[in-house]
């Protein structure tokens, strides 16, 4: 039997009632009760998530920007504002999408990344490996020592500077995409979930103190369960099921991160060129009765598609899905959709399908 | 949420009452639709369908997830409960309530093999470990 690991919160989760289950290796909270009830909380009020798994890498040294400019498929050159954060895929010379991230530009000899946590460990690897040829002189850390909660919902800005009104100053100004460093707390104006509110990364032996503090003002504990259906219906990819390393970003809904124009050469890039797409990533909206799953067939005229993550989505009250489709298939088209013996109607859609607490199709 | 004395239990997770008349009434356990959590979607076998003991013949789906459900023992459906296709919450809220359909079986002798609630519960548990 292996042994699941744990954050920090871990004991925090099981006092406050969490049904625990292992998601990738990590003993993680689905839910505190009903997970529907934990979607709308956020997206009405605010709600908190223990993202402790995922991972901080901090880049640092000179040179740190032309090397991520060289490793990205997005363009470094993007950010260039301190504390402006860039979201990107990480891609394979084959272009298939090693991991997507999110880079913060803090100073031009410190950038500091997050990493999805079931992707952590290689993509430190072939990060090393590629600055070991590229940018000798850059020192890469796995921040183990940082924990991150994510503080999302319309009030989740003012709930975090009732806990930390030391912060305000610094962080009442950020735009959306926007941390500032404020010297314990790392605090990010970003997330995944379509609602504005804050990713904070604290030192790991103050995160219980700080989950119990935005807990006593208000702020309900969010279980991985609504964290799915919110950055579904926000039309936010899931590593691992929306895209991994067989597929590359253009038939995985992330052209719109993939910075082709410029001459800037990448990892990738020639690859990119030489195999324009033949599918794409579409919304799905089931138009009978039912709940749309990843890997269900989707049939249409162009050919065969495939559901990459489906679920029930509480704002729309109706069942929603990612899926990669033939590149014929067209916004408005109805296609039908294998779910056990029966072929249901489901109506394709340009995704998202819900932000800022509102349905948005 | 204790397991009702009245009721018979599957290893599968249904529950089976019998009727006056001799029908079964069938629906999932506490502990099954605490694994799945908020119900979303039931999908009911139709009436008059003949069902061999532990077919799948009808399925619930969470937002978590979609799990078959068994008949209990062999027999004809009489009917599906109709309430559920509006509000498939009230299995979470009502386990032993919210019926999801209900048969005639074949032979009645067979529901003396199903577990009774000490028996499920003692499953369950181990189930657990």
């Amino acid at each position: 039997m292996t042994t699941l690991k744990v954050t920090p919160l871990n004991a925090a989760h099981r006092a406050m009632g969490a049904k625990m289950v292992d998601f990738g290796g990590w003993d993680m909270p689905v839910n505190y009760g009903s997970q529907i009830d934990e979607h709308h909380q956020v997206r009405n009020d605010v709600g908190m998530f223990d993202v402790c798994h995922m991972r901080v890498v901090d880049a640092k040294g000179d040179g740190v920007r032309a090397f991520l400019r060289y490793l990205l498929a997005n363009n470094a050159d993007k950010i260039t504002v301190p504390g402006k954060a860039l979201y990107s895929a990480m891609l394979r010379p084959n272009g298939g999408v090693i991991d997507d991230l999110i880079i913060y530009f803090m100073t031009e000899q410190w950038f500091r990344i997050v990493v999805n946590a079931g992707t952590a460990d290689k993509d430190i690897a072939w990060m090393k490996e590629q600055a070991a040829v590229h940018a000798p002189a850059l020192i890469i850390t796995s921040r183990d020592d940082l924990a991150m909660v994510a503080i999302q919902g319309p009030n989740a800005r003012a709930k975090v500077w009732e806990v930390l009104p030391q912060t305000k100053a610094a962080t009442e100004n950020l735009v959306n995409f926007q941390a500032a460093d404020c010297g314990e707390y790392f605090v990010a104006r970003t997330g995944y979930t379509g609602e504005d509110g804050f990713e904070v990364m604290l030192p790991k032996e103050n995160v219980e103190a700080f989950w119990y503090a935005l807990n006593k003002v208000g702020v309900k504990p969010i279980g991985l369960g609504a964290r799915d259906t919110l950055r579904l219906e926000a039309g936010m990819n899931l590593y691992g099921q929306d895209m991994d390393e067989s597929v590359g970003p253009l038939e995985s809904g992330l052209a719109w991160t993939v910075d082709l124009k410029s001459e800037r050469d990448f990892i990738g890039k020639a690859a990119l060129l030489a195999n324009p797409p033949s599918s794409k990533l579409v919304g799905l909206v089931l138009l009978d009765r039912g709940v749309l799953r990843g890997h269900q067939k989707v049939q249409t005229p162009h050919g065969e598609g495939e559901i990459t993550s489906g679920s029930f989505s509480p704002t729309l009250e109706r069942s929603i899905a990612l899926a990669r489709v033939p590149n014929g298939v067209a916004i408005g088209d109805t296609v039908q959709v294998a779910i056990r013996d029966k072929l249901l109607n489901a109506s394709v859609v340009k995704y998202p399908f819900a932000r800022n607490g509102k349905a948005v199709i | 949420m204790s397991n009702p004395s009245n009721l018979k239990y599957t290893a599968s997770h249904e529950w089976v009452k019998t009727e006056a008349d001799g029908s079964i009434t069938v629906g999932i356990t506490q502990h099954a639709q605490e694994l799945l959590g908020d119900m979303v979607f039931v999908e009911a076998p139709t009436t008059g369908r003949k069902l061999k003991a532990g077919e799948e013949c009808a399925v619930v789906e969470s937002v978590k997830a979609a799990a078959d459900v068994y008949a209990p023992l062999a027999g004809e459906v009489l009917a599906a409960n109709a309430d559920l296709d509006g509000s498939p919450e009230n299995i979470n809220s009502d386990p032993y309530g919210a019926w999801i359909f209900k048969m005639k079986p074949d032979n009645a002798a067979d529901i003396d093999a199903l577990m009774d609630a000490a028996a499920y519960q003692a499953a369950v548990d181990s189930e657990a470990h």
